[in-house]
């Protein structure tokens, strides 16, 4: 530590280097950031999502074959390393004759993951809705589709949002792991920069702190909308 | 307009009716008390079946029901339909204006036109003196309001059977007055009502007839005058006077 500050400050032009490297690699890691990191993100929530309301209406229904595979698909998801998985999918998967690009890897890798834990968050929500609101739906007539979709639904989204909106900031930082199946994301620029001028602590700090931010920008949109949607909830 | 003949349900071992016949002319109000337990709630919820009989028949306007036999779902949506219910704890959409909540039956059960569905929603809060509450949220209402807002939502059906299961008694007792008033109206107006209640000056004022349970049997039903008046059975007595 000592060591590294002496050497910055007792020589001019190496703290004039790693100034030079901090700003010329912020233009390509916020490329990354914008071209990847971001829209993997948005992506795969989006499709996670999608995926974790029929995982978790399957693991509610009263279907047994419909409960018994979202059980293994959540069991699968949640007992294996993300990494792991994505290994198979991108470089697995190759030996049976499918080949899939870096970035589509990814979606598939994170999709599968968020469609498992949000399933968790999303069933318990939907339980959590009173029994009432069921009777109510079906006292003006409805079926069980139509209570779970108009009546049941909307209110566990609303339950569920705080829960998903941690998930939602673990899948930005998460995303750094497509870095090891080559999709160049923010976290792969700042290593390939790295790899030309060694300078390993400047450039992932500054990765770092940019993932930083992307999360503390989140966190505040999250406040907000927390408190927006708190009001109409039955209890 | 209701018939019910030998009704039982049990949860698991407990019976909690025991044989339930009773019937219900068009436009007549029955009136249904009895102590906690006796099973009048459950009663209710078997004549819409949010609770499945465990065997009898039900039978409401041209359907019927017989649980000696295996009823489907859909036998059971479609009789349903012929009912509203009016919860003691309102029941009420959260995340819907009263408006929104008087017109999602229409709308998405009956598939009507949205404007007509509005025009009619309107007229339903009007008619419960909520004509300048609805586009406000169930929480920014008070108790009384979210009931009224109840029955209006339960009447956009156009049901042929109202069902109340203690409409008024999770009110403070300043606001039941408002709620009872609707009640009356709507049975002045001819609706056909089943209505499980501890208000006996409504059941006095209002009932064609009251039906004393316990234990999951009918001990007594007559006119309002003979079960207030002169009930025939001790049973009856005993639990009129514990109440006043
Ligand atoms: N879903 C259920 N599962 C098991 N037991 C139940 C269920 N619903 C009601 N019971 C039992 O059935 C009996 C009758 O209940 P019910 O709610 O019909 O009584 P009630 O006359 O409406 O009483 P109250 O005046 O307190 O509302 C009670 O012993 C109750 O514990
Ligand atoms: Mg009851």
């Amino acid at each position: 530590m000592k060591m590294y500050l002496n050497s910055i400050i007792s020589d001019p032009e190496r703290l004039e280097r790693l100034i030079d490297i901090a700003q010329s690699s912020l233009l390509p890691m916020l490329e990354g950031a914008i071209l990847y990191t971001i829209p993997l993100t948005l992506i795969t929530f989006v499709l996670g999502l999608i995926l974790a309301v029929l995982t978790a209406l399957a693991r509610i229904s009263k279907i047994k074959i419909l409960q018994f595979i979202a059980r293994i698909y959540i069991s699968a998801i949640r007992g294996t390393p993300l990494l792991v998985q994505l290994f198979i999918i991108f470089y697995g998967l190759p030996t049976l004759g499918l080949t899939i690009d870096p970035f589509p890897s990814a979606v598939i890798g994170f999709s599968l993951n968020i469609g498992a834990y949000a399933s968790e968050i999303i069933r318990a929500a939907i339980l959590s809705i009173p029994k009432g609101q069921w009777e109510a739906g079906y006292s003006i007539g409805m079926s069980y589709t139509q209570a779970m979709r108009r009546i049941i639904l909307p209110q566990a989204s609303r339950v569920s949002v705080p829960p998903l909106s941690n998930t939602f900031i673990s899948l930005v930082k998460d995303t750094s792991l497509a870095s090891l199946i080559l999709v160049t994301e923010m976290f792969r620029r700042a290593q390939e920069i790295a790899a030309t001028n060694y300078e390993f602590l400047l450039l992932y700090t500054e990765a770092a702190i940019l993932y930083w931010i992307i999360c503390f920008i989140l966190s505040i949109g999250q406040g907000r909308l927390e408190a927006r949607l708190d009001r109409y909830t039955a209890n | 307009m209701i018939s019910i003949q030998g009704l039982t349900k049990s949860f698991d071992q407990l019976e909690v009716l025991k044989g339930i016949d009773l019937s219900v002319e068009k436009g007549q109000v029955v009136v249904v008390i009895g102590p906690s337990g006796s099973g009048k709630t459950t009663l209710l919820r078997c004549l819409n079946i949010l609770e499945v009989p465990t065997n009898g028949v039900v039978s409401i306007g041209e359907k019927i029901l017989d649980f000696s036999r295996h009823v489907s779902n859909k036998e059971i949506v479609e009789f349903r339909r012929q009912t509203g219910m009016v919860f003691q704890s309102y029941n009420l959409f959260p995340h819907k204006t009263a408006l929104e909540n008087v017109m999602e039956g229409p709308l998405v059960v009956k598939k009507e036109g949205r404007e007509a569905v509005r025009k009619k929603a309107e007229a339903l809060l009007s008619k419960v003196g909520l004509g300048d509450k609805i586009d406000y949220y169930p929480f920014q209402l008070s108790g009384g309001q979210q009931q009224r807002v109840g029955i209006a939502r339960a009447l956009a059906m156009e049901p042929n059977v109202l069902l109340f299961d203690e409409p008024t008694s999770a009110l403070d007792p300043e606001l039941v007055g408002e709620v009872l008033k609707v009640m009356k109206d709507l049975a002045k107006e001819g609706m056909t009502m089943v209505v499980v209640t501890h208000e006996m000056r409504f059941a006095k004022e209002v009932a064609n007839e009251v039906i004393f349970m316990e234990d999951g049997v009918v001990v007594e039903k007559g006119e309002p005058e003979e079960i207030f008046v002169a009930p025939k059975e001790e049973r009856t007595r005993q639990f009129l006077r514990m109440i006043q």
